[in-house]
This record gives C-alpha cells, structure tokens and sequence, in this order.
C-alpha cells in the first residue's frame, strides 16, 4: 500500500565538491571586511553592555563565525529566508536590520525589533525575512524546513538558510526534518556552524560522526566541508548550494567549520579548552585578519583606509549601545499585546 | 458441528457495518485463510476471512445489508457431513447472539449510541428556518476543510495518511482528489518534525492543517506547538505568527490502554497564544473547523473518535462558521449549572435526562472553546442556578473543571449556594480492562449524584 514517492528523486545528479574559494575583488574584500568588523565591534558592545547588567539572561556572542553569515548572506537573493538559533545578532546583522534596533531588543527597551519582548535569543524581521532568534536547540531547523516548503510550494524560486550548531546536529527533529526535505525537495540549505563545542562538550565527545556534512547521507542529501574562517570559501559554498537548491536538487548540508572566542554565552567560563587553542585560532584562522592582510598585501587598503572603517564601525556601534540605553522600556502595557491576533483583522 | 461466522469488530470504536459484498455463495467449501466477505464500516471497507475449513452452510445477512450489528451471525461454516439443515437456527439479530459486546460494556458500547433527543436551546448563530442537513461529525469536518480550501489557496493538509490512504479515520477522505498530492500531503511517521514544518510554513503566511492522527502522538510535538506556535507572535513584537490548525481526535476512543485514551484540553489551555476548541456535535464541529481555519492564530482543535460516526444537523448554509470563544447554552434549567465540551456533553445531556425525573431542572453548558474561555456564559448561568458541577473526562489536577471552579469562585462566590463539584476521568492512567475504563472515566450516576448533593435532594 504505501507507494514511494519517488518521482522527485534527482539521484543522477552527481553530489558536489567543495568549491575554491572565489577570488574577492577589492570591492568585495571591504564589503567583507567592515560586515564582519561590524558584528564583531558590535558583539565586543554586547559583552561590554552585558557585564554592566544593562543586557539581562542568556547572551550568546558571535565573535570568532564573522565569516558565516558575512559569506552566506552574499549568496542569497530577494525573498531567500534566514533562520537560527539563538547566536543570532551575527545573522540579522548580515541581513542588514538596524544595529540600533538589535541591541535595543538587548536591552529589553521599546526600540527593539521584538519591542523588548523576545530578547536577545528570540528576535525576527518580517522586512527581512529573518525568521528568528530561536530558544530550543534545533526546532529552527524543523521551522526552516517549512519555510523552504512554503517556497516550494509557492514555486517562488527562494531558498531558506537554515542555520544550526555542531550541538543542534544530534537532535531527533533535524533528521525528520531532513527527510521531509529530501522527501519533498525542498529549497532549504541547511547550514551547520560547527564551532566545535555544544555548550562545554566537544563534538568528538557529543558525536559519532564529527563530519557533518555527512549527516544527511541517510537521506541522500549531499554535503561539503566549507573553511568557515575564509569568508571567500563559505561565500563559494553558499553560491553552490543556493544553485543547487534553486535547480530543484531539493535540501543541501554546508559544515562549516568554524570557531567561537568566547564561552557559550556570557556566562560561560570556557574552562573546556585551553587559552592556547583559542590563542591559535585567533593567531592564525581569525577571519577579519585573513581579509586584512590580503587587502593590505594588495594594497587595496593601507593602515589608515582599515582604521577609517573601524572608526566608522565603531561609531555605528555606539550608537547603538548609546540608543539601547536610553530608550524607554516598553510601556506596561505592551505585556498584553501581540498575544493572540484579532480574527478577520 | 457447525460453527456460526459472526460480523467482527474491526475498530475499538466500531458498533455496526455494513455486509457489502459475499465472495462465497451456499455450499462453497472454504479454507481458513479464505476471504469470503467484504464489510464496510465508516473508516474502511475490509476483508472477512474464514477462521476454519469447512462449507458455507447459510448465509444469514443478505450483501448490501446495512446496520449490522457486530457479533450478530452472518453464516454458518458447516463441518465435513453436516448439512445446513442440522445446524441451528441461527438468527441474523444480534440479541439472540452470544452477547460478548453486554459482557464487556466497552465505552463505546456506553456511549456511543445515538445522541438523546433533549430539548436543545436554539442556537443564535443559526437562522430559524434554516434547512437541517443529518450529517456524520466526521463529514462535517470533511466538508470544512474541502470548503476552506476551496476559497483560500494557501490552506493544506498535512499528516499521516491523510491523501492515498484517505485518513487514518477518514476525516480527509476525498480531498487528495479534489484538491490533488500538493495540498494534501502524506508525512511520514514524525510529528515532531512535520509539525514544525507546519509552523514554519505558517510563519511565512501559509495556512496548515497539521492533522496529528491523535492527539496522544503529538506529545512527541508540542515543543514546536508551545515554543514556536504559540510564542512567536509575541516574542516578534506582532510581526510574524502561525495561523494555523493543529487537529485531530483527543480523549479516551475505547478500550485502547493509557497511552491511546488521554485528554489534552487543559494541557492546551494553560497557553497563552493558543486558542483550544472541542466541539460536541456536527455543526460545531463543521462551524468552528471553519472559523479556526480562518483565524489568524494557532488553534488546538481536539476532536472525538467516538464522535466521528455520529450523526447531528448541521445547517444548510453557505457561510456557516460559528465564533471561537462563544459557549452555547445546550439545554435551559434552573436549578443546577452543568459546564462541559467535547465528549462531557454526552454525559451531561444523559444525567440531565436522568436528574428530570428527580425533580432537577439542569442547564446545559457546551464550552465548545476551553481557551479564550466564555466564563461569562458561565456565571451567567451560575447565578441563574447558584450550582455549578463541571464535567470533563481528562485529569482532576489542574483541569479544566479547576480553571471553572476558581473563575466561579472570583465572579459568582455570593451566588454559590453549593460547593462547585468537579466530575472528572479518575486519578489514574486509563486502563484497559473494560471494567476498569469504565470506571476511570466520568459516568452519569456520579453526576446525578452531585446534583443531587448540590440541590441538597
């Protein structure tokens, strides 16, 4: 009785490699490199406001993946969705919300993208299609997989970038999820940060299988290794998968490996690994460095051009902080809203 | 010695069928194993086998007959010699069978027969004089999908067996051939998963049915029904939801065992950002399928097993959807307030009848909507009667009833002449021996009792 849907099967295609990197032109590499100085100042702020009490519960920083979402975002088109987990402020800043109204929502104030009601965990853009800034480990990927269905079946050629941790990559519904996309080809690229630690435990000791882009091999849905601290690597990766997906292959896997310098959040000690490793992952992978240097090698820029964006940069992001400060909290008010929606409005 | 074929029961809920077809005629010599008749019941037609070798001796039940009742005698196997003279006369009526069925008064068996003619209230969402159409609540639900669907293109169904296979109860039969495989859409077995398809895909403005195939398994969802269903809209300051329609039968079917038989109204209720709706009969069910559907938010739509093959009136109308949050007042009385929903109102209607004859006038209350409650209606009532006693066949702690109960404490405590009494499914998980669920879950004598405790008769 139950036939396999088999029709949409598109095993001929053979499975890709990962890409070379792309050579950025200096246009690129500057773009490149003030969006990934932007989220880490701007994340640099976050930690500061957090240790003065003015950002409150959990604050997961960026600081170290710049090049995911910076690589990622160049490769999408208008109407493709983002959705993640709650290290989100990287994201939105790479789909270009207001920084004033990011680290608003941080501080819980009126101004916030969420009105000061989600937090820095749960914060969205309808304007930009970012579906969130999301709590529970691995129920984005589920809430991605229906986003990339309503693309599919509205047949309106976007895709959905589904992003989730290492840590997220053992949870049941990512492989229900994978299925169904598979099943149905659905245009979703599921986007995996693997920054080697779920919470305080390494991915050798979470994980049978530390190669992430194999996780879909179950469901025949292919996956490529991506240096995810080479903006131009992950920029190629993201070119590949967003075509495969929008050529009808159905779902795709980017493991990006990547790096965070901090804990996991703010609260976190990172007594799980030494100084030392991070030491050397910022000496030698740190992706705004990697920028730097071949804009400078170049010279597409020299010292002062740099130090010219991160004044500008930086002024960006005090504004911000400054905003976040003294705009009001939500009015009292606001605790009974946005609960339910009036029927027929 | 001859041994009578008698209809089988093939579904816990299942009361009758219908003999559709012989494949064996009087005289044939079958072998176990052998098909020798179809039965249609409400969710499928099926395949009788024979149990033994031996000859059709008689067929008693003539194919096309309708109504059968399970356990009545539908043939006669006769052994090698005998001839279908010596066999006894084996009556087609059930009464004469063996009565397996009165020995094991299985729930269904209680309560599923048809519903009691009582002198139900009129209902203001139903013009007078509009035509009344006997309808299954099963095709109720049927119809409201189908008509939804038809005017919005971005209603879907989604869930097991819902397209090729028609419906694991039949409320989609029909649709994958309307509405064809891109809107009727078989998952696989993974309600965690398909159910946050479903609300990503109405974060983006889709309008999904999610069908769970009951209630029991979306257990395994209801991180992504709390956490992103209901939570999103405020936790984006108003900019995104999920319109959508989690559904599905809820609450004991028969006989099915304690993780089958569980109701899930209050667990829905405590959120904030859902809606909860429990229909009784049909045209609430095909009414506030309707307006749930179009409602902007998520909505828990807890249907009945038992109920699907009852059949109730649902009005001739073109645009017939009932508000969400509006109680109905089934039944006027005076001197003691019933509040229930969903399967409750059996047991209400039946102890009201049975509290008539004491000399107690009981009102009716069908919640239809336990979450935003129509408390309302409620302490209208209880001020009218100044007893209140709630029914409800899930758990006592923190139930529905305790919500009922407190609300009538804070707005109608100088009205009370009598505690609240809640009547509620027992402390316990369901069990399966018949007795047992029996008395694990609500039955009309303790409610006539509490009317006769609160009324001081």
């Amino acid at each position: 009785m139950a036939k396999a849907k088999s029709a949409k099967k598109t095993t001929s295609k053979t499975n890709p490699k990962t890409p070379a990197p792309i050579e950025f032109d200096k246009a690129q590499e500057l773009k490149a490199y003030r969006d990934m100085l932007m989220i880490r100042r701007f994340e640099e702020k976050a930690g500061q406001l957090y240790g003065m009490g003015l950002i409150g519960g959990f604050c997961h920083l960026y600081i170290g993946q710049e090049a995911v979402v910076t690589g990622m975002q160049a490769a999408l088109i208008e109407g493709d969705q983002m959705i993640t987990a709650y290290r989100d402020h990287g994201h939105m800043l790479a789909c270009d919300m207001e920084p004033r109204g990011i680290m608003a929502e941080l501080t819980g104030r009126e101004g916030g993208y969420s009105r000061g009601k989600g937090g820095s965990m749960h914060m969205f853009s309808k304007e930009k299609n970012f579906y969130g800034g999301h709590g529970i480990v691995g129920a984005q990927v589920s809430l991605g997989t229906g986003l990339a269905f309503n693309n599919h079946y509205r047949g309106n050629g976007n895709v959905c970038l589904t992003y989730f941790g290492d840590g997220a990559s053992n949870q049941g519904q990512v492989y229900e999820s994978f299925n169904m996309a598979k099943l149905w080809n659905l245009p979703v690229v599921y986007v995996i940060e693997n920054n080697r630690y779920a919470m305080g435990t390494a991915v050798h000791r979470s994980s049978a299988l530390t190669e992430f882009s194999k996780r879909g091999c179950s469901f025949n849905i292919p996956g490529i290794e991506v240096d995810g601290m080479d903006v131009r690597a992950v920029q190629s990766a993201g070119e590949l998968a967003t075509k495969w997906c929008r050529d009808g292959n159905g779902p795709i896997i980017l493991d990006m490996q990547t790096y965070r310098y901090r804990g996991h959040s703010m609260s976190d000690p990172a007594k799980y690994r030494s100084k030392d490793e991070v030491q050397k992952m910022r000496a030698e992978q740190d992706p705004i460095e990697r920028v730097k240097q071949r804009l400078l090698e170049k010279k597409w820029a020299g010292e002062d051009d740099l130090k010219a964006i991160d004044k500008e940069v930086r002024a960006v992001v005090a504004d911000s902080a400054e905003f976040a400060q003294n705009n009001p909290e939500p009015d009292a008010s606001e605790l009974y809203t946005d609960i339910l929606l009036e029927a027929g409005a | 010695m001859a041994v009578d074929i008698l209809m089988p029961a093939l579904s816990p809920t299942m009361e009758e069928g219908t003999l559709a077809k012989w494949l064996v005629k009087e005289g044939d010599d079958v072998s176990a194993g052998d098909v020798i008749a179809e039965i249609e019941t409400d969710k499928a037609t099926m395949e009788v086998e024979a149990v033994d070798e031996g000859k059709i001796g008689r067929i008693s039940v003539a194919e096309g007959t309708e109504g059968v009742k399970v356990n009545a005698v539908i043939a006669v196997l006769l052994e090698d010699g005998e001839s279908a003279s010596a066999t006894p006369s084996a009556p087609s009526e059930p009464s004469t069978a063996p009565e397996p069925v009165q020995e094991a008064p299985s729930v269904a068996t209680a309560i599923a027969s048809p519903p009691p003619a009582t002198a139900v209230a009129d209902d203001p969402d139903i013009p007078i004089g509009t035509e009344m159409v006997p309808t299954t609540v099963r095709e109720a639900l049927r119809d409201a999908m189908a008509e939804e669907m038809r005017s919005d293109e971005n209603v879907f169904v989604m869930g097991e067996e819902v397209a090729e296979y028609q419906g694991a109860y039949k409320i989609t039969q029909g649709l994958l051939e309307e509405f064809g495989a891109k809107r009727v859409i078989d998952t696989p077995i993974t309600e965690h998963g398909f159910a946050g398809i479903g609300v990503g895909a109405a974060m983006a403005g889709l309008r999904p049915i999610v069908e769970f195939m009951t209630f029991n398994f979306a257990m395994q969802a209801i991180d992504q029904i709390v956490n992103s269903a209901a939570k999103t809209l405020y936790m984006s300051g108003g900019q995104m939801g999920a319109p959508m329609v989690f559904r599905g039968p809820n609450g004991a079917a028969a006989r099915v065992g304690a993780q089958h038989s569980q109701c899930y109204a209050a667990w829905y209720s405590h959120i904030p950002g859902l809606k909860v709706v429990a229909p009784y009969g049909a045209a609430d069910a095909k009414g506030l399928l309707k307006a749930a559907i179009r409602d902007p938010n998520p909505i828990i739509f807890l249907e009945n097993e038992i109920m699907y093959g009852q059949s109730f009136d649902v009005p001739k109308m073109d645009n017939f959807v009932l508000p969400i949050g509006k109680a109905r007042v089934h039944k006027q009385g005076t001197d003691v307030t019933l509040v229930t929903f969903a399967m409750g109102m059996k047991y209400a209607i039946e102890a009201s009848e049975a509290m008539a004859e004491l000399g107690i006038d009981a009102e009716i209350i069908d919640l239809r909507t336990i979450r935003p409650m129509d408390i309302e209606t409620v302490v209208n009532s209880v001020k009218k009667t100044n007893r209140c006693i709630t029914i409800e066949e899930g758990f006592p702690q923190s139930g529905v009833g305790a919500e009922i109960g407190i609300q009538i404490m804070q707005e109608a405590f100088d009205y009370l002449d009598a505690p609240v009494i809640r009547i509620s499914g027992k402390d316990v998980p369901m069990p399966y021996a018949a007795n047992l669920e029996k008395l694990a879950l609500p039955n009309v004598g303790e409610i006539v009792e509490a009317a006769r405790a609160v009324t001081y008769k």
